[in-house]
């Protein structure tokens, strides 16, 4: 859903890339729920606000990419919108962040923008 | 007798407080030919600087999400338009330092631009899709072109430039098309749609002559141009295949091309997915070679004087700016001025570059000729710099 929301064009590649975020999902081990340590927790909301926000926008209210408000996530799988972070969507701008973000992280991320508390102070 | 006597007194001092910014107005005539805007993105704020001794002038705040933020000048060069995320749209006065008027146009803006004649500015936008041109003077909408495509859909539309005789260009990100909006004749524009150009084009520039606008894709490898002598010949392919059917590496900042530089008759392009910067002569739209850099390139940006092409770098190898010498297309020099150096503008004449340094809350000033560094300015997360000469520049 969060796919074919991201652009009406691609719905092809859409398809392909929600298939891949499947595949990528059953290939990744579960996430072990630790939260990450407050000096990583900052570090990894200013990464959200600054360089997600490149293409979703400084308050995820969305630009090339589409908005990351809870009220466009409230309704999506935790596990799959992790992995749209880990891995991408092939065929869009959407690149996958898993050199430098780990599940934990991408799944603490997820939790963040579902409460809608993206402020990095 | 004595109350009356304070209350003259107090009457004088407040009349003397009340007027002593006119006063000082006009005590301090001076040009704006040297002033310019930092925006300082976080915040919501700019800064008016000045480059002659390098100082910051005013902060003006109340300028809504600047998370991607773009300036463009009167042709007096004493306003600013500043084209904010939000849909913002604010008139700046640069010499008073204060928001003359301040409009949401729409929900999620890209950029914008001013036409030819300074009299209409035209902004860019996500949502709704399309471009929306404004009064300069009052800011009051002129024209409403929604970019419409398909069936009955709207897109995001991206590199918006003005063009000679009062035309706007921009491009349709999910149409893949890109549309010339000809303001010359009337407030209601001619458009002329060309369509099919590539897949996603996602950002647009004008040659510094005016003559030919070229669109980035996305989604495949090569770019759209369209001859503005001659919109009658259509869009034609340039660099097509220049990643040589390679994948490309995921992309963590789109390039501006905005930034893309004419210099000794080639013109330097960052490439998309790519550790290059591309090199293509402006006559033939041949390759001419393509020079291997620190990593992706977000802005390549000549000198004024064409003879050095500046460049910055997506996340995460974005605390690099490298500098390329035209002459023999080596690099010359490697700064690393610390984490998101986000944009770079070069004094009118060049012998300075203002580098913007997200994470280290300053802006680094850079000598041109002897590469050293001059000076910084404390900015809180700064990122784009634009400076009042661009009034006087198409497409900027």
């Amino acid at each position: 859903m969060i796919i074919k929301k991201s652009g009406q064009l691609l719905t092809r590649k859409a398809a392909l890339g929600f298939a891949m975020a499947i595949f990528a999902m059953a290939a990744c081990g579960p996430a072990t729920g630790n939260e990450p340590k407050p000096q990583r927790q900052g570090e990894l909301v200013h990464l959200l606000v600054q360089d997600c926000g490149s293409c979703h926008g400084l308050t995820l209210k969305g630009g090339l990419g589409p908005a990351l408000l809870p009220q466009n996530l409230t309704n999506k799988d935790d596990d799959l919108l992790s992995d749209i972070i880990l891995y991408g969507v092939p065929g869009t701008p959407m690149p996958p962040w898993e050199f430098e973000i780990s599940k934990d992280e991408a799944i603490w991320l997820v939790r963040r923008m579902k409460e809608g508390n993206i402020n990095e102070n | 007798m004595k109350i009356k006597y304070f209350i003259h007194a107090f009457v004088f001092v407040f009349a003397v407080i009340a007027h002593a910014p006119a006063f000082a107005g006009e005590a301090e005539i001076r040009g704006s030919g040297d002033l310019g805007v930092i925006i300082e993105r976080a915040s919501g704020s700019v800064q008016i600087i000045e480059t002659t001794n390098r100082t910051k002038l005013f902060s003006v705040d109340g300028l809504g999400d600047l998370s991607h933020a773009s300036v463009v000048f009167s042709r007096d060069q004493r306003y600013a338009f500043v084209f904010g995320r939000d849909g913002g749209l604010t008139k700046i006065d640069v010499l008073l330092g204060k928001i003359v008027k301040r409009v949401v146009q729409g929900g999620n803006a890209i950029g914008g631009a001013i036409s030819q004649d300074g009299k209409l500015v035209a902004v860019s936008n996500y949502k709704p899709g399309g471009v929306r041109v404004f009064d300069a003077q009052t800011l009051e909408m002129v024209a409403d072109i929604p970019a419409s495509y398909g069936d009955g859909l709207l897109s995001k539309t991206v590199g918006l430039v003005d063009a000679p005789g009062n035309r706007f260009v921009f491009s349709l990100y999910d149409a893949g098309e890109t549309w010339i909006a000809d303001f010359s004749k009337s407030s209601t524009p001619q458009i002329t749609k060309f369509k099919n150009i590539g897949l996603q084009p996602y950002d647009g520039l004008i040659t510094p002559d005016a003559r030919y606008y070229i669109a980035g894709l996305f989604g495949e490898d090569g770019l759209a141009m369209v001859d503005l002598w001659h919109p009658e010949n259509g869009v034609k392919r340039i660099l097509d295949g220049y990643g040589r059917g390679e994948e490309p590496l995921p992309v963590y900042k789109m390039p501006h091309l905005e930034g893309w530089a004419q210099a000794g008759g080639n013109l330097f392009l960052p490439a998309i997915g790519r550790h290059e910067v591309l090199v293509v002569n402006a006559t033939t739209w041949a390759e001419v070679a393509r020079i291997p850099v620190h990593g992706q390139p977000v802005f390549a940006m000549a000198r004024p004087d064409g003879r050095q092409i500046w460049v910055n770098f997506a996340h995460p190898l974005n605390d690099v700016v490298q500098v390329i010498d035209v002459d023999t297309m080596q690099i010359i020099k490697t700064y690393k001025p610390g984490r998101a150096v986000l944009h770079m503008e070069f004094t009118p004449r060049g012998e300075q570059v203002w580098i913007s340094v997200r994470d280290r809350n300053v802006v680094e000033i850079y000598d041109t000729r002897t590469l050293e560094k001059i000076s910084e300015l404390p900015a809180n997360t700064p990122s784009g710099i634009f400076l009042t000469a661009r009034a006087a520049k198409t497409g900027l």
